[in-house]
């Protein structure tokens, strides 16, 4: 690992003040992927401005029709949070999930939304459930949130605080895990929530993306009988030595269907 | 960059300075000389660097060392009573032959108590068996080790721990 300079800041505004200005500033939140990148020297942070001591981005609150978690929130706090489990089942399994129990210990919401890994599961749910992004500066809409590879919507120095889902009617996420490293070879987020039926599945593609054919399919008859003769293009899938592109096609649906299911029962 | 870092370890005070890419497992090793929290793979898979902090299990090689400031850190050295009394936890591993080599005993005992815990004292074989995700043996087929675990459950309760 190069070295940096390390900052811990108390407050939003210290953080955000820490990171403007500063060309190599990165800011660290779980660190689950940052500190792993760091010693392998595939980045070199002139400075990291760890999230772990601002208090006021940590936390799960239910707003109305929406249930909004800080964006320094643990994988575990989600998964075993009262208020995640009673108004939305599929989020709290999902975040059971992620990697292990150390790494649900550490790991953050935030982190992996903004760090957009093409196999992280959060971003399914976000887009899924028609999350809406806030930030220090504004809001996103999950649909213009997530633009490619490792890519957010997300400018210079600014930081997800908050990250609001609606409740849904029925959701679901099945993923098929990479026996080794836990990472999502493919995972499917299907979710019926007042705008509609939506289904966002990961770890096929560069980027999480939508199947609006399935989406379709599900809205005039909510079974996986409805979209079982719905093929998914091989065309521009992931493909290297986990599985071929056609296999992860194949895959998005058998865990879209495992999902329909599940999301029925 | 060098910083002041001070935190809990074991009960006692510790202090030192660090570089800020000095990981937690490093401050640990090298800097207090506590050696039986191991560095397996360095890349977050392995789990033979599990260590608490603030009673929470966590992967030490994953952590700089500043991040644990004011923390509360418990490591494998922190788990025996006395030298001649072992936590009910290394008691079921050495019961039950849950070792062979030895080299991921330590993160597999400290995981093992932070999933006893977190369950309030109740597992079953399944949970055991998808709650060491995190560690890996390349010795036991870790057959002994999932008994071990059971086994301690009901001893760690009774011995309020």
């Amino acid at each position: 690992m190069y070295d940096f300079a390390y900052h811990r800041p108390k407050s939003l505004s210290e953080a955000v003040g820490l990171l403007k200005g500063k060309d190599e500033a990165r800011p660290m939140s779980g660190g689950m992927t940052l500190i792993p990148t760091l010693k392998q020297r595939l980045a070199r942070p002139s400075d990291v401005v760890d999230l772990g001591g601002v208090k006021e981005l940590a936390g799960i609150k239910v707003e109305g029709n929406n249930v909004v978690i800080g964006g320094m929130t643990r994988h575990a706090e989600v998964a075993t949070s009262a208020d995640v489990k009673n108004a939305i089942p599929a989020l709290a399994y999902l975040a059971g999930h992620i990697g292990d129990p150390q790494v649900r210990n550490r790991g953050t919401m935030g982190g992996s939304v903004a760090n957009n890994d093409p196999a992280a599961d959060y971003p399914a749910a976000v887009v899924a459930l028609n999350a809406t992004v806030t930030t220090n500066t504004g809001k996103h809409a999950a649909d213009s949130f997530f633009k490619g590879l490792f890519e957010t919507a997300l400018g210079e120095g600014e930081l997800i605080t908050s990250i609001s889902f609606p409740k849904a009617e029925k959701a679901a996420y099945i993923k098929f895990p990479n026996p080794a490293s836990r990472y999502a070879m493919v995972g499917v987020f299907v979710a019926k929530t007042a705008s509609g039926v939506r289904v966002a599945v990961t770890g096929a593609g560069p980027c999480v993306f939508r199947v609006k054919a399935m989406e379709d399919a599900l809205s005039k008859n909510f079974s996986s009988a409805a979209i079982k003769d719905i093929k998914i293009p091989a065309d521009g899938l992931n493909s290297d030595i986990h599985g071929s592109a056609e296999y992860r096609a194949h895959l998005v649906g058998v865990m879209a269907r495992r999902a329909v299911d599940a999301a029925n029962k | 960059m060098t910083i002041s870092v001070a935190m809990t370890v074991n009960g006692k005070s510790v202090s030192g300075k660090v570089e800020a890419r000095t990981l937690l497992v490093q401050f640990l090793r090298e800097h207090l000389g506590m050696t039986g929290t191991h560095v397996g793979c360095d890349t977050s898979q392995c789990g033979a660097c599990v260590v608490h902090v603030d009673g929470k299990s966590i992967k030490s090689c994953t952590m700089l060392a500043v991040q644990a400031e004011g923390a509360k850190v418990t490591t494998i050295e922190g788990l025996a009573a006395s030298a001649d009394k072992l936590h009910p936890m290394q008691e079921a591993f050495r019961d039950n032959h849950a070792l062979q080599c030895g080299f991921c005993t330590p993160g597999m005992v400290m995981s093992a108590i932070d999933m006893v815990k977190r369950h309030n004292y109740q597992l079953d074989e399944a949970t055991v068996r998808r709650e060491l995700e995190g560690n890996l043996c390349r010795c036991t087929g870790y057959h002994n080790i999932v008994k071990a675990i059971l086994a301690a459950a009901p001893a760690m309760k009774s011995a309020g721990v």
